[in-house]
C-alpha cells in the first residue's frame, strides 16, 4: 500500500522524513518537548480549558450516582441515549491507533513510525472515555461487575447470549492489548528520557517505567518479537471490537438495528472516525511543537487517503442499509428509513450525510489532501458527522419502532451534554498530560527508520 | 392497630381485635396530637412498636381494625393467618350510588379493592374510582384535626359549639338551620333526615352534588309521567341501543352494570351462533360510548333535542311543539335507517338520554321507549332510589336563603360546594357570612377554608354506613380500619343535631340501630351478619312501578327547546379520571392516561379539527374561553370526532386546596358553569392567548400506520368468513405447528401454561384495569414532568387508535400488558439474567438482579417494560406504606419492571392447590386487571387445561397475536374487534 501510495498516484508530495533530519535531531526535538522545564503557554491555555470539563464530568457523574439515570433524557421508548452513542463514537475513535500501529506494522508500512504513538495514545484515552459510558448508563452502576463471569456464591453467571457480555469482553480485551502495545513500544523511548532527564526525580520515574532497558542486542531482539506478537494479537481486535459493539444493535430486533451489514459498517465507520481524529490531533501538534520534519505532509496525505477509502465504504453501507430496507419489503424497516429522512430527527440524518459522505469527497483533490488546514477542517467535520450518525442510529431507530402508541421523542438534558463535554475534556487533558510527560513520537523507531533510509537511494527515501 | 395510636398506647391493641367496644371515640386519645400521625413516626420507633404489636396481637398487624365486629367475606376471623389476606364486603359510592366491593385486608390493613361478585352493580368488577379510593384512604394530605377558623380544636369543642348554635334555633323550630348533603341513598341517613326535620320542622335539608346524575332524569320522568320514577336500563336485553349524548360505559354509577351487560352482548368468540347488539350514539365530544358505537354522529349537545324529536316523530311519537329538523351532518337516510332498526327491534331496543341533556330529551327517550314497547323489558321504572330532590331543597334555594341572611347554622356534609357549586351562586362568599358553618370533609379543602368549623371526615373504608346501588340494592358499608385521623361520618355529625341525649352517637350504633328498627326478622343478628358478609341486603332492589305517558307532555317539554344558536357551544363533562374533582388528590387517577386522549395531569378544552382550524388553534395552545362574562384560560386539545362548533371542558381540575398532588393541576372549568346551564350552553367565544401549555400526553400517536395492530372486522364479514382474521397474509416462515420459526429451542412442558386472552370487541377502554394494576403491584406515580419525559410507569396501558376521517373516526382500543412471549426478545439480551422465563411460561423480572442496562426494553417490540429512572417509589411517607401489597416488591431506582401476570396471585393459588393436593382450577387465578374489568374482556388461565376459558377463547377464529409475525409467540393474545354496523345503513 505504501508503494502504491507513494508512486502510483500523483508524484510524491513529501518524504516520510524531511531530508537532512538525523537520528539525533529526532531524539533531541522529541525529548525536548518532554524534558523542557516549562510547558509552552498554549499548553497551559489548553489545559485550563480541559480541566474544568473534567470537573464537569465529575459533577455530572456524582449527580448521576446520587439522583439516578433519570437526570438524562433517556425515556421509553428511547432507553438508550447519548451514553451509548458516545460509547460507540469513542470506541470508533479508538480504532485508528491500533490500525496504524498493528496492521501497518505487520504490513511493513514504515511511514507509520512518526504518528503511531500519537494514534495509539489517542486509542487508549478514547477507549477509556468509551469505557466510562456503559457503566454510567446502568440503572444501578454499582453492580456493573455482575457482567463479569466470576464465581459468585449464588452460582449466577452472566447471560452469555447477551451481546452486552460480549461487549464487555471485547472492550476490556481491546483496552488491555492496546495498553500493552503502547507501553511495550514506548520502553526504549522511556530509556532515552531516563538517560537525558535533567532532574533526579525524572530520572527515577522514567527509570522505573523503562524497566531496566539498556538497549542491548538481546533487548532489541526480544522487544521486536514481543512487539510483533502484540501487533498480531491486536490486529483481529481492530475488526472484532467494533463488530461486537455493532452486535449490540444488530442482535436486537429493532428496525434500523437488526441488520447483518452492521459489523463491517461499524468497523469502517470506526476506522473512518479514528483517522479523522488522528488528523485533527496531528495537524495542530506538529505545528505547535515544530515537528513538521518528522510528521510530514506525507503522513497527513496517507491518512487522508485512508480516510477517503473508509469514507467510501461508509457511504456504501449507508446506501446498502437503505436499499435493503426497500428490498426486504419489511414495512417496519421502510417506515424507519422514511422516518430517519423526514421524521422529527431528519436534520441529524442530513447533517451526517453531508459530513460523512459529501465533505470527504474533497479528498479526491490532491491539493486538499496536502493542506493541513483543510485536513483539520474535514477531520473535525467528520468527527461531528460520525457522532451525529451514532446518535441517529441509537435514537432514531428506537423512538418509533413497532407500536405507534409507544412512540416518543428523546430530548437530551443538560446532563447528557455535560457528560459528553466532560469526556471530551478528559480526553483532552489526558492527551495534554501525555504530550507533556511522554514522548509523542516513537523516537527509537524513527531513528531506526532514518538509519534504514540512509542506506537507500534518495528516491526510496520517500517510501 | 392504627399507627395513630402507636405511641399513645399500643398495649391495648391487638387483643381487642375482635372484641366489641361500646364507643371507639372514648378509647382514643385527644385528636390534637400531631406527633402521633404516621408521618411523624421514626423508622426505629415504628419497627419497635411493630414488633411489640405483633407480639401482643399474635399477628394482629400494624393497624387497628374497627372495634365493632365486622364480618369477613370468606373466612372466620379465628383463622387469621399472618400473610393471608381477608376479604370484607362493603360498598363505595359514586354520585351517591354504591358499588359493592370486597376489600383485601392484610392483618387489618386494607390494601386492595375488588368487586363483590354478589353485588348487581359490578358483579365482581369495579370502576377506576373504587380501585383508586384505597389510595385516598392513605392520602397523607387528609385532614387530621378538627379546626375552627384554622385553629386546632378538640372534637368535643365542636360538639359543644354545634349544640349551642342549634339550641339557639330551637325556639324557631330550627328556621336558621340548614344541612347540605350529597345525594342521599343511605336509608339510615334518610331516616336521620326525617328525625331531624321532625324535631326542627323549620330547618331544611338540601341535597346537592356537582354532577347530580338523577336531576335531569327525574325532571324528565316528571315531565313524561307526571311522577317520580327512577330509570333502570337493561342493556342485557337490548339488541339495538341509541345513546343520546349518554355516557353509558364509564364514569357514572350505572356504568359497571351497563358495561357488563353491553359487553356480554358483544362477546362473539364464545358464541356458537354469533350475534351482537348494535349501538348508535350521537354526542358532542367523543365518549367511550361513542368510541364503542357501531354508528356515531358528532352532534352539538343543543342539537340532540331536535334529533331526538325528529326520530321520535318517525317512530310515531306525538311530539307536538318540539322542534324537529334533522341537524346538519346526519343524512336523512341514516336517520330513516336508525328508525327502521329501532322499530324492527320492538321490545329489544333502548333509547337512553344523557344526564346532561334537558328533561325534554329524557321525556322523548321515555316516549320512544314506550312506543317501542321497551318498557318493562329493556327499560324498567322503579320507585326513586335516592331521596327525590325537592325544588325547595336545591343548592340554588340554599344559596338564595344564605344571601338573604336566613341561614344561621349551616352544616355541610356534601363534598366541597365552594369549589364545585355553580358560579352564579357565589357560594363561597356567602358562606363566609354564616355565623355558624361546619364542614365534614376528608381534606382541608376550599370549603373547609371558608367554613368556621372543619371536622375531618372518615373515609368510606373507615365508616359504618349504608348505601343503595343504581337499581336500589342496598349494602351495609362496614369499615375495614379504624379512622386513621379520627374522622367522622355524616351519620355521626348529623346525629349531633338530635336532641335526645340517649340517641346513639357512634356510626355503628346509628346504622345498626336503623336496621334493627326496620327489620322484622326474629333473628336480627343472623340478618346483620349475612348482610355484612354478602355485602348486600337481600331483596332490597327498588320495586318496579307502572308508568304511563301523561297527555300533553310534549307541549310541556317544548319549553326546553333551544333558542337560535349564538357563538360556540360550551359543554361540561366530568373528568374521566378525577370525576367532579373529588379525586383530584389521587395520584393514580391524575396520572392515569385519560381515555381517548391519553392526557395525564391536565384537562383541556377539546374541539374538533375543523373548528380548531377555523379558529387557528393548535393543540396545546392556551385559549381564553369567554362565556357569560367570565373568562377561563385553558390549553386546547384537538379531538377527532368532536362536533364542530362546540368546545368540551372537563370539570374537576384547577383545585387550589386539594392537597399536594391535586393543587394547580389543570384549569378550573366550574367558574363557567352556572345553575341555569350546568351542562351546555352557547354564547362561548374562544380566542388564542398566544402562549402554549405543554401537556403530559402518555401516547401521542393514534394512527396505526397501516400496521396490523388492532385486527377489526364486522359481524357480517365474520359470518361470511369466520376465518378472516387468520386469513391475513403473513410472510413469516412457520414450522409444521404453524408457529413462527425460531433458532431457540422450545421451553420444556410444565404442568401449567399460563396465558391471557383480551377481547378487543368487549374492551371499552375504561382504564379500571390500569388502576387495579397500580393498586395490586405497588406501581409508583411519577408526576407530570416525568410523564412528559416519557417515563410513566404503568405496566398495562390501553392504546387507542383512530381510523377513517378525523370528523367521524372509527375508534379501537387495545389494552397492552406484557405479552409473556414464549420466544421473549427481552430475555436473550439481558446480560445478567435478570429477566428469565419460568417453566410455566411467565416472563419473569428479577428486580434484585437487574443492573438496569435497559436493553430488554429496547428489544421489546410491544414496549411494555418500564424503568425506574429515578427513585419513584415513595419510601418516606408512612401512610402510603400501609397501602402497599405485601406480596409485591417495592422497586428501587435503576431497575426495570413490568407486568408479571400477577405472579403473586398465581403462587397464592398454587399454595392452596398444593395443600389440597390438586391442580389449580380454572378461574382460581385472576390477575388484578381481569378482576377489575367490567367488560370481562380479559381472561387468564392455564392453556394446558383444555376446559379452561382462556384455552377455549384461544381456539376462536378471532384469536390473533399482536405483531405475531415477529416470531415472539406471545402468551397474551387478542380477540379481533368486531363491530355490528347496520347493513341497511351501509347501503344507504
Amino acid at each position: 500500500m505504501g508503494t502504491a501510495l507513494s508512486h502510483a498516484t500523483v508524484p510524491p508530495a513529501a518524504p516520510v522524513v524531511a531530508s537532512g533530519t538525523t537520528e539525533r535531531d529526532v531524539v533531541e526535538r522529541v525529548s525536548a518537548v518532554v524534558l523542557a522545564r516549562r510547558a509552552p503557554l498554549w499548553w497551559y491555555a489548553a489545559a485550563a480549558m480541559a480541566a474544568p470539563l473534567v470537573g464537569l464530568l465529575g459533577v455530572a457523574t456524582l449527580w448521576l450516582f446520587v439522583a439516578g439515570i433519570g437526570i438524562w433524557g433517556v425515556m421509553r421508548p428511547v432507553m438508550w441515549g447519548f451514553a451509548i452513542a458516545n460509547f460507540v463514537w469513542w470506541i470508533g475513535i479508538g480504532h485508528a491507533g491500533t490500525l496504524i500501529s498493528a496492521i501497518l506494522l505487520l504490513l511493513h508500512q514504515s511511514w507509520r513510525e512518526s504518528i503511531n504513538r500519537l494514534a495509539e495514545t489517542m486509542t487508549l484515552f478514547a477507549v477509556m472515555c468509551a469505557g466510562i459510558f456503559p457503566i454510567l448508563h446502568l440503572g444501578r452502576p454499582w453492580f456493573f461487575y455482575w457482567l463479569v463471569p466470576y464465581p459468585a456464591q449464588m452460582a449466577i453467571w452472566p447471560q452469555f447470549r447477551s451481546p452486552l457480555v460480549w461487549d464487555f469482553f471485547a472492550v476490556s480485551t481491546y483496552f488491555t492489548v492496546s495498553l500493552l502495545f503502547w507501553y511495550v513500544g514506548m520502553i526504549p523511548d522511556l530509556a532515552i528520557l531516563r538517560d537525558r532527564a535533567g532532574t533526579r526525580g525524572a530520572r527515577i520515574a522514567y527509570g522505573i517505567l523503562a524497566l531496566g532497558w539498556r538497549g542491548s542486542g538481546e533487548h532489541w531482539r526480544r522487544h521486536h518479537r514481543m512487539y510483533v506478537l502484540l501487533a498480531g494479537l491486536a490486529t483481529p481486535l481492530v475488526v472484532s471490537v467494533h463488530s461486537v459493539v455493532s452486535l449490540d444493535f444488530a442482535y436486537a430486533m429493532v428496525p434500523g438495528w437488526h441488520s447483518t451489514i452492521l459489523p463491517p459498517y461499524f468497523v469502517a465507520g470506526a476506522i473512518y472516525s479514528g483517522f479523522a481524529v488522528v488528523l485533527t490531533l496531528a495537524v495542530p501538534l506538529r505545528r505547535l511543537y515544530g515537528l513538521t520534519d518528522i510528521i510530514t505532509s506525507r503522513h497527513l496525505e496517507n491518512c487522508a487517503k485512508l480516510l477517503l477509502a473508509t469514507g467510501e465504504i461508509v457511504a456504501y453501507c449507508y446506501v446498502m442499509e437503505h436499499f435493503m430496507a426497500w428490498y426486504s419489503a419489511n414495512p417496519f424497516d421502510a417506515a424507519l428509513v422514511e422516518n430517519r429522512a423526514f421524521g422529527p430527527y431528519a436534520p441529524l440524518f442530513w447533517i451526517y450525510l453531508v459530513c460523512n459522505v459529501l465533505v470527504v469527497q474533497a479528498l479526491w483533490v490532491p491539493r486538499v489532501r496536502r493542506s493541513p488546514v483543510w485536513l483539520f477542517i474535514i477531520g473535525a467535520l467528520i468527527n461531528i458527522g460520525m457522532w451525529i450518525e451514532r446518535v441517529d442510529i441509537v435514537i432514531v431507530s428506537l423512538h418509533r419502532d413497532f407500536v405507534p402508541s409507544a412512540w416518543g421523542n428523546f430530548v437530551p438534558t443538560i446532563w447528557d451534554w455535560a457528560t459528553l463535554a466532560g469526556t471530551i475534556g478528559f480526553f483532552a487533558l489526558a492527551y495534554l498530560l501525555f504530550i507533556r510527560y511522554l514522548p509523542l513520537v516513537a523516537m527509537s523507531d524513527m531513528a531506526k527508520l532514518i538509519a534504514d533510509l540512509r542506506g537507500k537511494p534518495a528516491a526510496a527515501r520517500h517510501g | 392497630m392504627s399507627p395513630l395510636n402507636l405511641r399513645s398506647g399500643h398495649s391495648d391493641s391487638g387483643r381487642e381485635y375482635w372484641r366489641i367496644l361500646e364507643d371507639p371515640g372514648a378509647a382514643q386519645p385527644p385528636s390534637s396530637a400531631p406527633a402521633g400521625s404516621p408521618d411523624a413516626l421514626t423508622r426505629r420507633g415504628f419497627l419497635g412498636i411493630m414488633g411489640a404489636s405483633l407480639a401482643f396481637a399474635g399477628g394482629g398487624g400494624c393497624s387497628r381494625p374497627p372495634s365493632e365486629p365486622i364480618v369477613p367475606y370468606v373466612r372466620a376471623p379465628e383463622s387469621v393467618v399472618p400473610g393471608k389476606p381477608l376479604y370484607f364486603a362493603t360498598a363505595i359510592a359514586l354520585d351517591g350510588f354504591s358499588t359493592g366491593v370486597l376489600v383485601e385486608s392484610h392483618e387489618g390493613r386494607p390494601t386492595k379493592i375488588e368487586g363483590n361478585p354478589s353485588h348487581p352493580a359490578g358483579r365482581g368488577s369495579t370502576d377506576l374510582f373504587s380501585q383508586a379510593s384505597i389510595l385516598t384512604l392513605y392520602d397523607p394530605d387528609r385532614a387530621r384535626e378538627t379546626t375552627e377558623r384554622g385553629e386546632v380544636r378538640q372534637y368535643e369543642d365542636f360538639i359543644r359549639a354545634l349544640r349551642a348554635a342549634v339550641d339557639a334555633e330551637r325556639a324557631s323550630g330550627g328556621a336558621g338551620v340548614r344541612i347540605l348533603s350529597d345525594t342521599v341513598t343511605s336509608p339510615t341517613l334518610a331516616a336521620q333526615r326525617r328525625a331531624i326535620l321532625r324535631s326542627l320542622p323549620a330547618a331544611r335539608w338540601h341535597q346537592w352534588e356537582p354532577l347530580m346524575p338523577t336531576a335531569n332524569a327525574t325532571a324528565g320522568a316528571r315531565l313524561a309521567f307526571g311522577r317520580d320514577a327512577h330509570t333502570v336500563h337493561r342493556l342485557d336485553r337490548a339488541d339495538v341501543i341509541l345513546a343520546l349524548d349518554a355516557e353509558l360505559l364509564a364514569g357514572t354509577p350505572r356504568s359497571l352494570a351497563d358495561v357488563r351487560a353491553f359487553a356480554e352482548r358483544r362477546r362473539v368468540a364464545a358464541q356458537t351462533e354469533p350475534r351482537m347488539n348494535r349501538l348508535y350514539a350521537v354526542e358532542p365530544a367523543l365518549s367511550l360510548t361513542g368510541a364503542k358505537a357501531d354508528h356515531r354522529w358528532p352532534l352539538r349537545a343543543r342539537d340532540v333535542l331536535p334529533f331526538a324529536a325528529t326520530l321520535a316523530r318517525r317512530l310515531g311519537v306525538e311530539t307536538a311543539a318540539l322542534p324537529a329538523q334533522v341537524p346538519g351532518g346526519i343524512a336523512a337516510s341514516a336517520l330513516d335507517a336508525l328508525a327502521r332498526d329501532l322499530a324492527a327491534h320492538r321490545g329489544a331496543s333502548l333509547v337512553i338520554a344523557g344526564d346532561g341533556q334537558p328533561p325534554a330529551v329524557h321525556a322523548l327517550a321515555h316516549a320512544m321507549n314506550a312506543v317501542l314497547s321497551n318498557v318493562g323489558r329493556t327499560v324498567v321504572y322503579t320507585e326513586p332510589v335516592a331521596l327525590p330532590p325537592d325544588p325547595g331543597d336545591t343548592l340554588e334555594a340554599l344559596a338564595e336563603d344564605m344571601r338573604a341572611g336566613r341561614v344561621r347554622v349551616l352544616i355541610v356534609v356534601a363534598w366541597n360546594p365552594v369549589y364545585a357549586a355553580a358560579a352564579d351562586l357565589t357560594f363561597g362568599q356567602t358562606l363566609e357570612r354564616i355565623p355558624f358553618s361546619a364542614y365534614l370533609g376528608l381534606f382541608h379543602d376550599e370549603t373547609a377554608e371558608k367554613c368556621r368549623w372543619h371536622v375531618p371526615a372518615a373515609h368510606t373504608l373507615e365508616t359504618w354506613s349504608d348505601a343503595r346501588a343504581w337499581d336500589g340494592t342496598t349494602s351495609i358499608v362496614q369499615p375495614l380500619i379504624a379512622p386513621l385521623y379520627n374522622g367522622r361520618s355524616a351519620h355521626e355529625i348529623v346525629a349531633l343535631l338530635d336532641q335526645g341525649a340517649a340517641a346513639p352517637t357512634s356510626g355503628y350504633d346509628i346504622v345498626r340501630g336503623y336496621w334493627t328498627s326496620t327489620r322484622r326478622e326474629r333473628d336480627f343478628e343472623r340478618f346483620w351478619r349475612r348482610a355484612l358478609h354478602d355485602g348486600i341486603v337481600p331483596d332490597s332492589a327498588a320495586r318496579p312501578i307502572d308508568v304511563a305517558l301523561r297527555p300533553g307532555w310534549a307541549r310541556a317539554a317544548a319549553s326546553d327547546a333551544p333558542t337560535p344558536p349564538r357563538g360556540l357551544e360550551i359543554n361540561f363533562k366530568p373528568s374521566a379520571v378525577v370525576h367532579d374533582g373529588r379525586y383530584a388528590n389521587n395520584g393514580w387517577l391524575q396520572e392515569l392516561p385519560q381515555p381517548l386522549t391519553s392526557i395525564t395531569w391536565d384537562n383541556a378544552a377539546q374541539l374538533s379539527p375543523r373548528t380548531a382550524g377555523e379558529l387557528g388553534i393548535r393543540s396545546e395552545d392556551v385559549v381564553a374561553l369567554d362565556y357569560g362574562g367570565r373568562r377561563v384560560l385553558a390549553p386546547a386539545w384537538i379531538t377527532p370526532g368532536h362536533a364542530d362548533g362546540s368546545v368540551t371542558v372537563a370539570l374537576g381540575y384547577g383545585r387550589t386546596r386539594a392537597g399536594r398532588v391535586g393543587n394547580g393541576v389543570g384549569f378550573d372549568a366550574y367558574p363557567l358553569r352556572t345553575s341555569r346551564a350546568p351542562w351546555f350552553d352557547d354564547g362561548l367565544t374562544v380566542e388564542k392567548v398566544g402562549t402554549t401549555h405543554p401537556l403530559a400526553v402518555a401516547a401521542r400517536h393514534h394512527d396505526m400506520q397501516g400496521r396490523d395492530l388492532v385486527v377489526a372486522g364486522t359481524l357480517e364479514a365474520y359470518h361470511r368468513d369466520p376465518n378472516f382474521v387468520r386469513a391475513r397474509t403473513s410472510h413469516t416462515p412457520r414450522d409444521r405447528a404453524g408457529q413462527p420459526l425460531s433458532l431457540y429451542p422450545d421451553h420444556p412442558d410444565a404442568e401449567y401454561r399460563w396465558g391471557m386472552s383480551i377481547d378487543l370487541g368487549a374492551c371499552t377502554a375504561c382504564q379500571a384495569c390500569v388502576v387495579a394494576c397500580y393498586a395490586e403491584n405497588n406501581i409508583p406515580v411519577v408526576g407530570k414532568a416525568q410523564v412528559q419525559a416519557g417515563r410513566i410507569m404503568h405496566w398495562l396501558r390501553v392504546d387507542t387508535y383512530y381510523a377513517g376521517s378525523p370528523d367521524r373516526p372509527e375508534v379501537f382500543h387495545q389494552p397492552v400488558p406484557c405479552m409473556h412471549c414464549e420466544k421473549a426478545p427481552c430475555e436473550v439480551v439481558c446480560p445478567v439474567n435478570a429477566t428469565v422465563h419460568s417453566r410455566e411460561g411467565l416472563n419473569e423480572m428479577v428486580y434484585n438482579r437487574c443492573v438496569g442496562t435497559r436493553y430488554c426494553s429496547n428489544n421489546c417490540p410491544y414496549k411494555v417494560r418500564v424503568f425506574n429512572f429515578l427513585q419513584y417509589a415513595d419510601w418516606e411517607t408512612e401512610s402510603l406504606k400501609l397501602q402497599r401489597n405485601p406480596d409485591v416488591t417495592v422497586r428501587s431506582r435503576g431497575v426495570m419492571e413490568k407486568c408479571t401476570y400477577c405472579v403473586q396471585r398465581i403462587n397464592a393459588a398454587r399454595i392452596e392447590a398444593e395443600k389440597q393436593g390438586r391442580r389449580i382450577r380454572d378461574g382460581e387465578v385472576v390477575p388484578a386487571c381481569a378482576a377489575a374489568c367490567p367488560a370481562q374482556a380479559i381472561v387468564f388461565g392455564d392453556l394446558n387445561d383444555p376446559a379452561s376459558a382462556v384455552h377455549r377463547l384461544k381456539q376462536s377464529p378471532l384469536d390473533y397475536a399482536l405483531l405475531g409475525e415477529l416470531g415472539t409467540r406471545p402468551r397474551t393474545t387478542y380477540l379481533a374487534a368486531l363491530r355490528n354496523p347496520n347493513p341497511d345503513e351501509a347501503k344507504a
